[in-house]
């Protein structure tokens, strides 16, 4: 049956999170401001909130799928800000870690906080043109070349790195490895200073003579003879659950920024008359409900591609879908938040100013809003990635 | 608990109306509007398949069966992705019907619903849309006076679905003060005295096959169990969000009939050597169009189903159609784009649906979940 109301358990977890957010909002422009620091693993309030996995766990069965959940905590989450109450121990490597590899793999580093690093000097979203090589030399792999923009790396205790084995096979030769902190060779460069996400740490690695045991290969030798791209396609995976979770972070600060608004607006005599005819609407109304809209749709679209998952259904042209919207109204909502206050809404002394900043990534890292376009278009053609590039 | 699983039955409605839509409606779009001609065949033909009769009562000669807006606006899609002027005058009648189950005194429903449970189409409406620029709900010009044991309506309403042959008109006046709280409405038979309808229909630049009716309303003496409701009136806010609605799920279907009509064409039009789907200037175009398809429908079903709840839906049926209204606008416009020349030609269906789609995501209606 379709269904849009929360259960009293998805309330409670939300209001959870909200009293969470409001904690993390306090240590918002701190961190912002001193990018050079970075965050401790839990803020002196984490110890007070309940341990909110247990209560996702527990929830009665017939609930919100778990996937949906996530998607609805995230939002609130992000409203909060890029601070969180407590860092979770895992990172984007250990979602390829959980995709892609063995299940000895998946004992042996489960618990351990993985970045991931694809992209390079020369690369982004063309993953296939990846420069990093990896040689096999008797019982290691020897790895060389240099990775930028790997969230979480400076916290994290090793990295997932994708490098070629064979420059010559394109997506084919692409395969991942998990490098532990401390390995010679491996070394981080830099953390990154950047427009927003500041209290997120974002690493620049080399790799030089960078010499790993051959079970580090994610899926084990299993996935090197594998014909086509097989194991590149296993990590791609990834993506159709983190997509959706960037969208709902991008709408997090789509949210905060239009809940900040319309309350400023609110003080200023300024609120919704939402039974006035569509006609009639002053600009700054007919601009609220439109920027309503779109969150909304976006919103939705998330929790669409979610459920999916939930119900064991295919969702790769939904996850996109998703990540589309999200990455939209990350950008459009916060500017026309700012548009419709005034010159006022760029002080830094409220956080609209950095949820624009922040919510600016949405729409480029996990693929930015035009390889979303090209994953629906060839998806709706029916076209490989050869016949769509 | 969030879900988006459609019930057996709500497939079931869906897949039969979609068969209706590309076998019926989709093959006399053309003609229709070219012809400004309202397809009896088909309406009958529609008539059978029980949509309008489904969520009246037992009591009252229906199914019986419950008359959810969820289904309703399921239906509304596949039926715009037929055509969205013909499926408008399939399921005019639920204008009248809706309202009468929403607000009707049990007389009321008792006098007015047998109409709907017959073998023949039957066609009666609302009566909403003024003729003036900036239309407003919330300010209508149509106004009730109470004169002791009956209500005088005086003014004008056009854009009236099925206007021309309908049996009763469900008249839309203004309360005592401005706001769609204080909305009243009236359940005007064809013949009442002091109501006019002009026998010129009314042309417009899409929906060229709807008989839209005009209608005056000269000091016309309407006793008081006309009014629907009773003493008690009616929601008006529950009445606009139903249309909004209404309006908006037409629209899902419409638009996503052209994005498939743009896909099919673009995999097809060869420009420079190459079938234009693998410039990325097309295809992002169209993967745009998808998307909004994609998200304008869970706006859509989030109001229906709220509605269905019988909860306020204003909010989330004001956010439908700004939403649906805009994207679906641009999406018949995009569609054009797509077919480049050929969309600018009649034998062409594009510009069939862009002009459907602008009078369609102006009007509040014309259709009701």
């Amino acid at each position: 049956m379709i269904d849009f109301t929360l259960s009293d358990s998805d309330k409670d977890i939300l209001e959870q999170v909200r009293r969470e957010a409001l904690v993390t909002r306090k240590y918002a422009r701190h961190y912002d401001d001193r990018e050079e620091e970075l965050p401790p693993m839990a803020l002196p309030e984490a110890s007070e909130f309940p341990n909110l996995l247990e209560r996702v766990l527990e929830r009665p069965a017939g609930d919100t799928g778990l996937a949906t959940l996530q998607m609805l905590l995230g939002i609130e989450r992000s409203w909060g800000d890029t601070v969180p109450l407590r860092f979770q121990r895992t990172a984007l490597g250990n979602a390829a870690l959980m995709a892609a590899g063995t299940p000895e793999q998946k004992a042996r580093w489960g618990k351990t906080m993985l970045a991931m690093a694809i992209t390079e000097p020369g690369c982004g979203s063309d993953s296939k043109a990846i420069k990093t090589t990896a040689r096999l030399q008797g019982d290691h792999w020897v790895l060389d070349g240099e990775k930028i923009f790997v969230t979480t790396g400076i916290r994290a205790e090793g990295v997932v790195v994708w490098a070629t084995t064979d420059a010559h096979a394109g997506r084919a030769g692409i395969k991942s490895f998990v490098v532990m902190k401390g390995t010679p060779g491996f070394e981080i460069t830099r953390k990154e200073k950047k427009l927003g996400i500041r209290a997120s740490d974002t690493a620049a690695i080399s790799l030089s003579q960078c010499k790993i045991p051959r079970d580090h290969l994610l899926g084990g030798d299993e996935s090197i003879p594998k014909q086509g791209s097989g194991g590149f396609r296993g990590v791609m995976k990834t993506f159709n659950m983190t997509r959706p979770g960037v969208a709902a972070g991008g709408i997090g600060k789509a949210r905060a920024s239009l809940d900040f608004a319309t309350e400023a607006l609110a003080q200023e005599g300024v609120t919704i008359d939402w039974e006035c005819g569509r006609n009639a609407r002053s600009a700054t109304c007919a601009r609220l409900i439109q920027m309503e809209a779109d969150t909304e749709a976006a919103t939705l679209a998330t929790l669409r591609a979610a459920w999916l998952a939930d119900v064991k259904q295919e969702n790769n042209l939904e996850a996109s879908i998703s990540k589309s919207k999200g990455g939209e109204v990350s950008r459009s909502v916060p500017q026309g938040c700012i548009e419709i206050l005034g010159a006022l809404g760029t002080s830094r002394q409220y956080l609209l100013e950095k949820w624009l900043r922040d919510g600016r990534i949405t729409d480029i890292y996990e693929g930015t809003g035009q390889i979303q376009r090209l994953i629906i278009a060839r998806t709706i053609f029916g076209y490989s990635s050869a016949e769509l590039s | 608990m969030i879900s988006f699983e459609l019930t057996q039955s709500q497939v079931m409605a869906r897949d039969m109306v979609r068969e209706l839509a590309k076998k019926e409606l989709r093959q006399r779009a053309r003609g229709c509007d070219e012809e400004s001609r309202c397809p009896d065949d088909l309406l009958e033909k529609s008539w059978a398949l029980g949509l309008v009769s489904a969520g009246i009562p037992e009591a009252q000669g229906g199914a019986g069966a419950a008359a959810e807006q969820t289904t309703s606006a399921l239906v509304l899609e596949e039926l715009g992705y037929g055509c969205a002027s013909l499926g408008a005058m399939v399921m005019a009648p639920m204008l009248f019907v809706r309202p009468l189950l929403d607000f009707g005194t049990d007389s009321q429903k008792q006098i007015y619903l047998p109409l709907f449970t017959g073998n023949r189409y039957h066609a009666a409406t609302l009566a909403l849309h003024e003729p003036n620029f900036g239309f407003d709900p919330a300010k209508l010009r149509t106004t009730a006076e109470r004169h002791g044991d009956h209500f005088v309506l005086r003014g004008e309403k056009h854009l009236v679905p099925m206007g021309d042959r309908s049996s009763h008109f469900l008249v839309i006046a203004r309360g005592q003060e401005p706001g769609v709280r204080q909305l009243q409405a009236f359940i005007v038979p064809r013949d009442a005295r002091g109501l006019h309808v002009h026998a010129e229909p009314e042309r417009t630049i899409g929906f060229q096959a709807m008989p839209w009716g005009r209608l005056s309303l000269d000091d016309l003496h309407a006793p008081l169990d006309w009014r629907l409701g009773g003493d008690q009136g009616i929601d008006g806010r529950r009445l606009l969000a139903s249309l909004r609605v209404g309006g908006a799920a037409l629209c899902v279907g419409l638009a996503r009939a052209v994005t498939e009509m743009a896909v099919a064409y673009a995999k097809e039009r060869v420009a420079f050597g190459q079938a234009i789907a693998k410039k990325q200037a097309i295809a992002f175009m169209i993967a745009d169009m998808y998307t909004e398809v994609e998200s304008m429908r869970w706006l859509v079903w989030k109001a229906a189903s709220e509605l269905e709840r019988g909860v306020d839906a204003t909010r989330s049926s004001v956010l439908a159609q700004d939403y649906v209204a805009r994207k679906t606008m641009k999406i018949a416009d995009d569609g054009i784009q797509v077919f480049g020349g050929h969309g600018f030609i009649r034998d062409y269906p594009l510009e069939l649906w862009f002009r459907n789609a602008r009078l369609l995501t102006t009007h509040e209606g014309p259709v009701a979940v």
